[in-house]
């Protein structure tokens, strides 16, 4: 099956010309499945930003192609803009482009530009709301008199409405409270399993990558280093510490019960797992 | 982009250019623009022609960059050199058919205000290319401190001028970012009529004013939590301090000034 979404051999220069110029992609090849929840790591500066502005057509590639159900994003101007609409893409701190007078007419601003009827636009803003969990008081509110965390929904919501096939979030818990986040997440999983829509969330924490995506992709340095399911890439700590990455939490301590002589399984990443995989040994020899 | 636009923006670089002094750099722009106005022949414009083409070979600023920061003021140019062809009166006519008649006046009028266009914004752009935006302010102060005397506020400009010069690159940067955003939910600014393009300013208009409003806030917080209480008592760490090298540039700014004057009364 051809991926939703893909790049081959993708290059991005950022100010080529000047004294500023930067090589932010050097030949990024990364696809994107439909349905599935993927999580792109890197360090900052790695160029996760950069790419998931190419896979919404945001950014021209210097060099490369874009693929979008196999066709080139960029082989006309009206498939340019349909792509937009079907890949929908919540950028870094989301909540400074709010801008309508309620938050109605914001979450609507994406359907509305889809070219939607009314109704189709207020049954989806509607839908968008609920799977973020705002209140139908709070549509009526002007977005600049919400809480942090519910203008992140908001903005959220905003892209959700469009309901893409690929649903992109730039750190999208960056400044949330551990239970903001918790439920941020969580609203995610199940807008992805309602919609069947393919998440791809970028993220520099390795317990959110975990307990979410079924598929890590790790960039550093403008490319692709590492990819796969999360146990087959948490294997590899010593490596993702080299890429100034780091495992899970939990995974750090099995790694250490390891070296102080446990015989313990080290293929853990989430706390559920680590609780099963303990009661397993217990049930063998006493520790 | 809107990145690549190189207004007032900054390149760091470690020439003699980028050495001098602010003040010395300001006052040479500035004799540099007296001198332009004074020039009226071929010879003079070359001579000051070659003055910049030296500076910027000094600055090591590419000249393709240079070039861009004409752009915006493209059609001023063009607009002034037409204006200065077809409407100067002259002997010697050139071409003449129905109601336009071109001169050669006309023409080497026309071609000295593009000149002079284009070599004043090309000198001054030099300055803010050459000049951190700190010590740009900081000579400005010097220069205007006689002013205080007579109760301008001259700090509380230049810091506002610092200020202003330094989030130009961060509300470009916030611009881009807001016009990704809005583009991302299928806002279109490149189709329909002026109103229409009008109104699909909005969605970038009004986060770029909350955002400028609450980056103000900020800094203004973290100012005062760092006691700043404006101009009164306060001394700068790094005083301004002419060396040689401005003693140096003087002097050809200088020279520069009087060969232009000499070639005016000459009539060259």
């Amino acid at each position: 099956m051809t991926p939703i979404l893909e790049t081959k051999n993708l290059h991005h220069v950022y100010s080529d010309g000047t004294p500023f110029r930067h090589e932010a992609l050097k030949g990024v090849d990364f696809a994107v499945q439909r349905g599935e929840f993927l999580a792109l790591i890197g360090h900052t500066g790695s160029g996760k930003s950069t790419l998931v502005q190419h896979l919404n057509a945001l950014l021209k590639p210097t060099d490369g192609q874009v693929l979008f159900d196999g066709k080139d994003i960029w082989s006309d101007k009206a498939f340019t803009r349909a792509v937009r609409f079907r890949v929908g893409l919540v950028f870094q701190y989301p909540e400074y482009q709010l801008f309508e007078e309620t938050v109605f007419a914001d979450i609507a601003f994406g359907p509305k530009n889809m070219g939607l009827d009314r109704d189709e636009i207020d049954a989806r803003v509607r839908r968008a709301a609920e799977f973020v969990g705002l209140s139908e008081k709070a549509l009526r509110k002007s977005p600049f008199d919400l809480s942090g965390g519910n203008r992140r929904r908001a903005a959220i919501a905003g892209v959700i409405a469009m309901e893409p096939d690929v649903l992109i979030l730039d750190e999208p818990t960056a400044g949330l409270d551990p239970y903001g986040s918790e439920q941020l997440l969580e609203n995610l999983r199940r807008w992805q399993a309602a919609q069947n829509s393919a998440v791809v969330m970028v993220t520099h924490s390795m317990e959110e990558a975990a307990a979410c995506a079924s598929r890590l992709v790790v960039m550093a340095d403008g490319a692709v280093k590492m990819q796969g399911e999360p146990k087959a890439v948490f294997a590899h700590a010593a490596e993702l510490e080299r890429l100034g990455l780091d495992v899970p939490q939990i995974t750090k301590v099995f790694l250490r019960l390891r070296e102080l002589g446990m015989d313990v399984d080290t293929s853990v990443f989430t706390v559920e797992q680590a609780k099963a995989a303990l009661l397993k040994r217990g049930e063998g020899a006493p520790c | 982009m809107l990145k690549d636009i190189t207004l007032g923006q900054y390149f760091p670089g470690d020439t003699a250019l980028h050495r001098l002094d602010p003040r010395t750099k300001t006052i040479l722009v500035i004799v540099y623009i007296v001198a332009l106005f004074l020039a009226v022949s071929y010879v003079s414009y070359a001579v000051l022609l070659a003055a910049l083409a030296a500076a910027i070979a000094v600055s090591k600023v590419r000249p393709k960059v240079l070039l861009k920061s004409l752009k915006p003021i493209l059609i001023l140019m063009v607009l002034t050199a037409v204006l200065n062809l077809f409407y100067t009166r002259g002997t010697d006519v050139l071409v003449s058919f129905w109601i336009i008649t071109i001169t050669r006046e006309g023409l080497e009028n026309a071609v000295f205000m593009l000149l002079r266009i284009a070599m004043l914004i090309l000198g001054t752009f030099l300055l803010t290319y050459t000049t951190s935006p700190i010590s740009l302010t900081d000579g400005l102060e010097r220069l205007l401190r006689p002013l205080k005397k007579i109760r301008v506020p001259v700090h509380e400009l230049s810091m506002m001028m610092c200020i202003a010069l330094r989030f130009i690159p961060t509300l470009l940067e916030e611009t881009d970012k807001i016009i990704s955003a809005q583009k991302a939910r299928g806002a279109d600014f490149e189709t329909g009529n002026l109103i229409r393009r009008a109104k699909a300013l909005i969605p970038i208009l009004v986060p770029l004013f909350i955002s400028s409003f609450r980056r103000a806030d900020e800094l203004a917080t973290a100012m005062e939590c760092r006691c700043y209480h404006g101009g009164e008592g306060r001394t700068k760490m790094k005083e301004l301090r002419y060396a040689r090298a401005d003693a140096i540039a003087f002097a050809l700014g200088g020279a520069l000034l009087a060969v232009t004057i000499v070639l005016r009364t000459m009539g060259l």
